[in-house]
């Protein structure tokens, strides 16, 4: 490969083109974090439950889009020899199986409880409100309550 | 682009087939493996979030929950702002980590302490983000085990929420920690001169690997936590 060429010029040249390449992945990061920075914001006010998960869906595609660049080029490893790219993509493929199955087993399990048990399913209906707690007061509300259990007692 | 892997061309030679089969160094290749395991740590910690997330019937907003942002007035709702500001930090000190490894590359000692410098200052710039964060989250009373925050539609939320978000944002902090000392050391090794002795910076490669891969978890945790 070139490094063992040696020639100056064939050096700078790939060394120009490194820094070309750190570039540009560098402004792809970047626009794709702000096209999911966009997104997440115009998400804020729509309702619409099959709009967002379009949106959903697209960030996941950029998300996937970020990672590939970071790996593939900060990581170096779309330089690297087929042989090793294939020894950590192969095996990476077992997410697909993971987060199909995981994901489709809490989903199941939402719809058996709800099914059949009817105090979850009921939880899901009844409002709250929502209480103002600093970690200090609820330890003394805590403290207060195991020392009116005694009292009981008498 | 190719100057990256092979520690000395000459040592392949000795093999007789003319190449190693990875074309990499031992360390490495090994830096790899080991990131391919970590992948499936947090892979573990994601999935199982969103798996306990499909299982429950609501879930709190995100942008109801991580609204605030250093120095700002109380009751301030700025959703997505802090957050996006310490993925750019962790982006940016991605890319002086390259720029670092790629002084290495050619043997440039300045260019590589100038950008792990950089690198440490992003570093420890985004754990002190975490740092307040974590802070702030505390005493608005979300903690392991206790979670001030309600569901999006308004009813009661279960613990998971804040579990899950302090373990999995934690477990993430506390590998930016370790690059940080990594790099700390990276940064010693190379005002020593030890890899100028050793004539070769794949060290630096390696940290970088580490450091780079933190970033990668990041886009995975930023966008399942802060964005779905």
């Amino acid at each position: 490969m070139s490094h063992s060429h040696n020639a100056d010029a064939n050096h700078e040249a790939s060394n120009a083109a490194a820094m070309a390449e750190i570039k540009k992945v560098t402004i792809l990061l970047s626009v794709l974090t702000i096209i999911e920075l966009i997104l997440g914001f115009w998400m804020i006010g729509i309702t619409s439950v099959a709009l967002r998960l379009a949106i959903k869906g697209v960030i996941i595609i950029l998300m996937m889009a970020k990672a590939f660049y970071i790996v593939a080029y900060f990581m170096h490893l779309k330089h690297e020899v087929k042989n090793m790219i294939m020894t950590i993509i192969v095996p990476l493929l077992l997410f697909v199986w993971f987060i199909g199955a995981f994901l489709w087993d809490g989903g199941s399990f939402r719809n058996l409880r709800n099914t059949y048990d009817p105090y979850f399913k009921e939880q899901a209906t009844i409002k709250v409100e929502k209480k103002e707690s600093e970690h200090g007061a609820a330890k003394h509300e805590s403290g207060a309550e195991a020392k009116e259990t005694p009292a009981e007692k008498h | 682009m190719s100057t990256t892997t092979t520690a000395s061309p000459n040592e392949a030679k000795l093999w007789g087939g003319g190449k190693s089969p990875f074309n990499l160094e031992y360390g490495k290749v090994m830096m790899w493996y080991f990131l391919m395991s970590d992948a499936f740590t947090f892979g573990a910690f994601l999935i199982s979030y969103g798996t306990v997330r499909f299982s429950t019937n609501g879930w709190p907003d995100s942008n109801e929950v991580f609204r605030s942002f250093p120095f700002a007035p109380e009751g301030v709702h700025a959703p997505l702002v802090f957050v996006s500001i310490m993925t750019f930090i962790l982006i940016v000190s991605s890319v002086t980590m390259v720029l670092a490894v790629h002084a290495g590359h050619n043997m440039d000692k300045k260019g590589v302490v100038r950008n792990m410098i950089l690198t440490i200052i992003g570093g420890i710039a985004f754990l002190s983000c975490q740092a307040w964060e974590w802070n702030h989250l505390f005493h608005e009373g979300a903690w392991w085990g206790s979670n001030p925050f309600l569901n999006a539609d308004g009813t009661a939320s279960s613990t998971n929420f804040t579990n899950f978000f302090f373990t999995i944002t934690g477990f993430h902090g506390f590998h930016v920690f370790s690059g940080v000392v990594i790099n700390i050391i990276m940064l010693i090794m190379t005002l020593m001169d030890k890899f100028e002795q050793r004539g070769h910076y794949l060290m630096i490669e390696k940290a970088g690997l580490y450091w780079h891969f933190v970033d990668l978890v990041w886009v995975f945790v930023f966008t399942i936590f802060y964005l779905l």
